[in-house]
């Protein structure tokens, strides 16, 4: 491993740290916005860090079963519905023991796989998930934004209704880059999900 | 298709989708106050043995309701919103309460969560505006701390501050059925007459 890859894996570990120390974490979670919007990504981000840094190192039976990247992907779905529900934001905020199993699960069962299988899902199938993903990311920012009662128990209605715009702006942004990426090769595809030329695929190996 | 792929799409889809059962109790709810009137429903607790002191100065517990149907509000007295919508829903199911139209006995308690500011005299004010007379409608502060704890707690009240020096927290109902078991969470908005129905299938 070289020292990049050494640094970057410190790195991931030393913010994965002060993200869980207190002053932290409770700036992120006082605040719906920061909490769906800053801390849960940084989480996922942490863990896509460390598998990327780990990647050559990947399990060859993994690389098998993972099998155009079907299984990992979906464990990613999982993992962020399960965290976005606003019962588990409550609960990641009443119980430590919760926000711990966030704190694990997310890197683990969101930014690893999202690493590792992301390379291996076919063009389409990345075509298909940002599809549905955008859509649905406004349309729960519009559900947040529009709503007469309060989702969470430890929000206010008013930081409901600020996350709800943060995240119809999100989609918003994230529709219009992925569509100048898709059409136009704007920004430099890097920026959006990278899209290597999978040979392997084309190939129909 | 490679080896291995099964088993582990298996594994996947049984912890994801498990995951999510287990998160929202089968499909069924998706907020903790979801979960809250479901478990209410389906697994009444006993309340606890936490101590009040009323309007009047007179301690009492919520075990002493005993036999009778209570009707539980959490409040506080310089509440400028919530407050006072519950309040006149109480002030409602009060004088249904007295003319009988539950068919069984039913009190009502007004809990402050807020003892800093709740004394005895603010409480009396409160009651006042209301038209609330102990004991048959208290309005109470906890005796202690941990009585406050315990009542929040069992009731799953979430208390937060509202950044203007006041609080925010939920408009619910609670009905304790006369052996002394959290059965039910009404709306505030409820009609009386969906209240009615709903304590005499409940009360039994």
């Amino acid at each position: 491993m070289g020292p990049p890859k050494k640094r970057q894996m410190l790195a991931a570990g030393a913010l994965w740290a002060a993200l869980w120390l207190p002053p932290l974490r409770g700036l992120l979670e006082h605040d719906m916005t920061l909490h769906m919007l800053a801390q849960l990504p940084l989480l996922i981000g942490i863990g896509y860090a460390l598998a990327a840094a780990l990647r050559s190192s990947e399990p060859r039976s993994l690389v098998e079963a993972d099998w155009l990247g079907i299984p990992g992907l979906l464990a990613v779905v999982f993992a962020t519905s399960f965290w976005m529900l606003p019962r588990m934001l409550d609960r990641a905020l009443a119980e430590p023991l919760f926000d711990l199993a966030k704190f694990l699960s997310l890197p683990l069962f969101a930014g690893v796989p999202l690493a590792l299988s992301w390379r291996r899902m076919p063009p389409l199938g990345r075509a298909f998930i940002w599809a549905n993903f955008i859509p649905k990311l406004g349309a729960i920012g519009g559900l947040y934004l529009g709503a007469p009662i309060r989702l969470c128990a430890y929000y206010r209605l008013d930081q409901q209704a600020a996350a709800g715009r943060a995240l119809v702006i999100t989609a918003t942004t994230l529709g219009a880059l992925w569509f100048l990426a898709a059409f136009f090769g704007w920004p430099p595809r890097q920026a959006v999900g990278r899209a290597p030329p999978c040979r392997r695929w084309h190939r129909g190996a | 298709m490679r080896s291995g792929f099964a088993p582990l799409l298996g594994i996947v889809l049984l912890a994801g989708i498990g995951a999510l059962a287990w998160g929202t109790e089968g499909f069924r709810v998706v907020t903790s106050d979801g979960a809250r009137r479901l478990q209410i429903e389906e697994r009444p607790a006993p309340v606890p043995q936490a101590r009040l002191i009323d309007q009047d100065g007179a301690a009492f517990s919520l075990r002493d309701y005993r036999g009778k149907t209570l009707l539980v509000e959490f409040i506080y007295t310089r509440c400028p919103w919530l407050c006072s919508v519950l309040g006149d829903e109480f002030q409602r199911l009060s004088t249904l309460a007295r003319a009988g139209s539950f068919g069984s006995e039913v009190d009502l308690l007004s809990i402050s969560f807020d003892p800093q500011h709740d004394d005895r005299q603010a409480l009396a004010l409160y009651g006042e505006r209301y038209g609330a007379i102990a004991p048959r409608w208290r309005v109470a502060v906890p005796a202690d701390r941990r009585s406050l704890a315990s009542l929040l707690r069992s009731f799953g009240v979430v208390v937060i501050p509202d950044g203007m020096g006041g609080f925010i927290h939920d408009g619910a109902v609670f009905l304790v059925n006369p052996s002394g078991r959290l059965a039910r969470v009404l709306d505030a908005e409820a009609s009386p007459q969906q209240v009615s129905e709903v304590l005499r299938s409940a009360s039994r």
